[in-house]
C-alpha cells in the first residue's frame, strides 16, 4: 500500500502513491466488505463470533500498525489500552447502565486521553526504551484491575459479566447476526479514519517523523505533538477494539488481558503486513483462526505448532501478508 | 340404504381404529426414544473443559482421568447399547476462553452436556451461557457456595461439598479447640478464595473480628507468598489458614516451617492432596496440617484391602498409567465421572438435556471411592450432591481420621 521506506522520497511523492495504492484496492476494500456483509447469513452462531472476535482483533492490530507502521514507535504495552477500552465499556454498561453502542465512542475518548498522556512523557524515549516502558503499562494494567480497592468498580479478579444488546425490534436479525454486524460497522469505522488519516497532513506529518525527525523539525511538523498524537490514536484505536471485545465476549476478567495480549498483537500485526491498513485484517484473522488450527492438529503442544507457523510465515513473506497482493500485482504488472 | 349405511358406518370403524392405533404407536415410540443435540441410538457426547495449558495445568489430570474412565465403559459397552464420545478441551484458566469453548462445545460440536468444568471463574464465565442454551453445567469442579441454586441457575450443578461449609467446620474447630486462637488467613484473591473466607467469618461469628489478626492475599500469577506468610508469623498468630491452590499451598507451608512459626495449620480440601502439595511442601513441614475429605486417600494403609481401591489401582494401572494415584484431583475426577454416568444411565433412551438435568436432581446413590458413608444425595431443590465430611489430620505419612463428620447443617 504505502512504500515502506519513504527517507528518499519528500512527503508529497508518499501521499500520491499511497492515494494510488489505494485506489487499486479500494475495489478489493469493496469485495471484502460484501463478503462480510454475507457472512452471516452463511454462518453459525459460534462461527460467526469467531469472525467478530477477528474483526474486534483486526482494530487492536490496527492500532499496532498506525503506531509501530506509521511513526515506527513500538509498543509492547496495547494490551493495557485494550483493557482501559474493556473495562470502560464494561463498567459504563454494568454500573450506570448506559447502551453498548454509546460505550464505544466513551472508550475511544478515554483511551485516546490515556494514550496521548502516556505518549508525551514517553517521546522522549526511542527503540528499547520506548519498548521497556509500554511494557510496564502491560503489566501493570491486569494488576491494577485486580487491586482490592478498585474491586466495587472493577469485579477483582472475577472480572464484570455483561449482558448480550439485542437487535433493535424491527430487524430480523439474531443476537450473534446483529452484533456481528455492529463490529463490523465500527470496523469500517475505524479502517476508514486510519486511512483518512494516513492520506493527510497528519500521515504525512508522521512518516516524516518516523524517516527523519530531525528534518521534519526543521520542516515545521511539531514533533512532540504528533508523537504524543499517534501514541493516542494508536490508543484509541485498540481501545475501542478492547470496548468491542466486551460487548462480544460478554465478560471482562484481568486473567484475559495480561500482557500476553500485547505480544499477540505484535505477531499479528508482523504476520499481516505492518506497514499497511490491510494487514490488520489479516491479522485478527491470524489470531482467531491459527491457535485452534494449532490446536487441532497438536492437542498436547498446540504452542509449537503455531511457533512453527509463525516462523514458516515469516520466511516466506517477511512483510506479512498483506504483501502477498503487491507480488501478485507486481507479478502481473511485470507481464 | 341399510346395508349400504351399515357397510360406510363399518368402514368409518376400521378407518378411526387405524388412525388411533397409529397415533398410538408413534405416539409410544416417541415416549420411547427422545434425543436433544449429542445423542444418538449409537452415541452421546459429552464435553469438558479443563486447563492442560498455563499455571493450572496440574489440575489437568482431572480431565485425564475422566478421558480414560470412558475408554473404559466404552470398552465394556458403553451405556444402555450407546458409546461416550467424551470432547474434553483446554482453557487455560482463562475465562474469556472458557466461555469461548463452551460456545464451541454447544454450537459446533452438539455435546448433550458439559461435565465437570474446573474452576470457580471459568463455570461463572459460562453459567449465564449454560442457562441460557438450556445446556445441563453439571458437577462442574467447583465448591463455590453459588453454584447449587436451582432457583435461579436450573441448568448448573457443582458436585463437592460447599466451601463455605467446609470453613464453618473448621471454625467451629478452632472455637471448640482453641477459643482463643490468633488467626492468621492466607487467602487466594478470587472468588475460590473469597468463598471459604466468608464462611470462616460466618462460622467464627462476633469472635470473627477479636481473632483473625493477619489477613493477607494473593494473586494466580504471583510468584511466591513468602512476604505474606513473614507477615503472618510477625503478626503473633498461632493459627494458620491456608486458602490456596495447590503451588501455593505448598510454598506456604515450606515457608512456615523455614522461618520457624509453627502455627495449628487448616489447609482448604482443594489442596488435600499428598502428592500434589503436601510432597512439595516437604512431608515433615506438613505434619499437623488439618483438613476435610469426603473421598478415600489411595494410599491409606488400613484401605489398601477394600476391593474399591483395588479397583481403582488396576483401572488406573490399565487405563491410565502414567496418572499418579495418589493425586487426589484424580481421585475426585474418577468420582465425579462416575457420578456422570450414574445419570446418562438412569436417563435411560430419553436422553434430554431435560432430563439429564430431572436425573441429575434425583441422585441417591454412592460410588466407590467416596469416604465410607458419604453418598451422593440430590432433589430439585438441593444442587449439592455431597455435604458429608471426613475431618482429617496430616501424621508425617499419611492422614489419619478424627473428630465426628459432619453433614451440611
Amino acid at each position: 500500500m504505502i512504500a515502506k521506506s519513504a527517507s528518499s522520497s519528500s512527503p508529497l511523492i508518499v501521499a500520491a502513491a499511497a492515494r494510488r495504492s489505494s485506489d487499486f484496492s479500494i475495489r478489493w476494500w469493496v469485495v471484502l466488505l460484501v463478503i462480510a456483509a454475507v457472512l452471516p447469513f452463511v454462518l453459525s452462531g459460534y462461527r460467526l463470533f469467531q469472525c467478530s472476535m477477528a474483526l474486534v482483533y483486526a482494530v487492536a492490530v490496527l492500532g499496532i500498525n498506525a503506531l509501530t507502521g506509521y511513526s515506527g514507535q513500538i509498543s509492547l504495552g496495547h494490551s493495557g489500552f485494550y483493557a482501559i477500552g474493556a473495562y470502560t465499556a464494561a463498567v459504563l454498561m454494568d454500573k450506570w447502565g448506559v447502551p453498548y453502542w454509546a460505550t464505544i465512542p466513551a472508550a475511544a475518548v478515554v483511551t485516546l486521553v490515556s494514550g496521548y498522556l502516556f505518549g508525551m512523557p514517553a517521546r522522549r524515549l526511542g527503540g528499547i526504551y520506548l519498548a521497556l516502558a509500554t511494557f510496564a503499562l502491560g503489566m501493570a494494567t491486569p494488576q491494577l484491575l485486580r487491586y482490592k480497592h478498585f474491586e466495587p468498580l472493577t469485579g477483582g479478579a472475577q472480572g464484570i459479566v455483561l449482558a448480550k444488546p439485542d437487535p433493535p425490534a424491527w430487524l430480523p436479525l439474531s443476537q450473534d447476526q446483529w452484533l456481528y454486524f455492529f463490529v463490523l460497522l465500527v470496523a469500517v469505522l475505524m479502517f476508514w479514519l486510519v486511512q483518512n488519516m494516513v492520506n493527510g497532513r497528519m500521515g504525512r506529518a508522521i512518516m516524516a517523523i518516523r524517516d527523519n525527525p530531525i528534518a521534519a523539525t526543521s520542516m515545521g511538523v511539531d514533533v512532540a505533538f504528533y508523537k504524543a498524537m499517534s501514541f493516542g490514536i494508536s490508543a484509541m484505536l485498540t481501545g475501542v477494539a478492547g470496548a468491542l471485545g466486551a460487548i462480544v465476549i460478554e465478560l471482562v476478567t484481568p486473567d484475559s488481558l495480561s500482557l500476553w495480549l500485547s505480544i499477540t498483537f505484535i505477531v499479528g500485526a508482523v504476520v499481516g503486513g505492518i506497514n499497511s491498513i490491510s494487514g490488520a485484517l489479516w491479522g485478527g484473522l491470524f489470531i482467531v483462526f491459527v491457535p485452534h488450527a494449532a490446536e487441532r492438529v497438536s492437542k498436547a503442544a498446540p504452542g509449537v505448532v503455531y511457533g512453527i507457523l509463525l516462523i514458516l510465515l515469516m520466511f516466506v513473506l517477511p512483510n506479512g501478508i498483506a504483501s502477498l497482493g503487491k507480488l501478485i500485482s507486481r507479478h502481473w504488472g511485470a507481464k | 340404504m341399510n346395508v349400504l349405511r351399515r357397510h360406510f358406518a363399518w368402514r368409518l370403524c376400521h378407518l378411526v381404529l387405524l388412525v388411533t392405533l397409529s397415533v398410538a404407536v408413534t405416539g409410544l415410540s416417541h415416549a420411547q426414544k427422545r434425543y436433544d443435540p449429542g445423542a444418538s441410538d449409537t452415541e452421546i457426547k459429552i464435553g469438558n473443559i479443563v486447563p492442560y495449558s498455563g499455571p493450572a495445568s496440574p489440575w489437568s489430570t482431572f480431565g485425564k482421568v475422566a478421558e480414560a474412565y470412558i475408554t473404559k465403559v466404552n470398552a465394556e459397552g458403553g451405556i444402555n447399547g450407546r458409546k461416550i464420545k467424551f470432547i474434553s478441551v483446554d482453557d487455560g484458566y482463562n475465562p474469556a476462553k472458557t466461555l469461548e469453548q463452551a460456545r464451541k462445545l454447544v454450537e459446533e460440536e452438539q455435546v448433550l452436556a458439559i461435565w465437570g468444568v474446573l474452576g470457580t471463574t471459568p463455570n461463572l464465565a459460562i453459567q449465564r451461557y449454560m442457562n441460557t442454551k438450556n445446556v445441563p453445567q453439571l458437577f462442574l469442579a467447583s465448591g463455590a457456595t453459588r453454584f447449587g441454586d436451582p432457583k435461579n441457575f436450573p441448568w448448573s450443578m457443582g458436585w463437592q461439598p460447599s466451601y463455605q461449609q467446609e470453613s464453618r467446620l473448621y471454625a467451629q474447630h478452632i472455637l471448640t479447640t482453641k477459643p482463643n486462637a490468633k488467626i492468621a488467613v492466607l487467602m487466594q484473591n478470587d472468588d475460590f478464595g473469597k468463598d471459604y473466607y466468608k464462611g470462616l467469618v460466618d462460622g467464627l461469628g462476633d469472635k470473627a473480628q477479636a481473632m483473625i489478626v493477619q489477613h493477607s492475599t494473593f494473586e494466580l500469577t504471583d510468584a511466591t507468598v513468602d512476604s505474606q506468610m513473614f507477615a503472618a508469623k510477625a503478626s503473633g498468630a498461632d493459627v494458620f489458614f491456608n486458602i490456596a491452590t495447590p503451588k501455593f499451598a505448598a510454598q506456604a507451608i515450606r515457608k512456615a516451617a523455614e522461618i520457624g512459626w509453627k502455627p495449628t495449620q487448616y489447609l482448604v480440601a482443594t489442596s488435600q492432596s499428598i502428592a500434589g502439595t503436601l510432597k512439595p511442601a516437604g512431608l515433615d513441614n506438613a505434619a499437623g496440617v488439618i483438613t476435610v475429605t469426603w473421598q478415600r486417600e489411595p494410599s491409606d494403609p488400613s484401605a489398601q484391602d477394600s476391593k474399591d481401591v483395588k479397583d481403582f489401582f488396576a483401572f488406573m494401572k490399565q487405563y491410565y498409567p502414567s496418572g499418579d494415584s495418589n493425586d487426589s484431583v484424580i481421585v475426585t475426577g474418577y468420582c465425579s465421572i462416575q457420578t456422570m454416568v450414574q445419570v446418562l444411565k438412569q436417563a435411560g433412551d430419553t436422553l434430554t438435556r431435560e432430563n439429564l438435568m430431572k436425573q441429575a436432581a434425583n441422585l441417591s446413590t454412592t460410588v466407590p471411592m467416596l469416604y465410607p458413608g458419604v453418598e451422593i444425595k440430590t432433589s430439585p431443590d438441593d444442587f449439592h450432591p455431597i455435604k458429608k465430611v471426613q475431618m482429617l489430620r496430616f501424621n508425617g505419612t499419611r492422614y489419619e481420621a478424627f473428630g465426628l463428620s459432619a453433614t451440611r447443617g
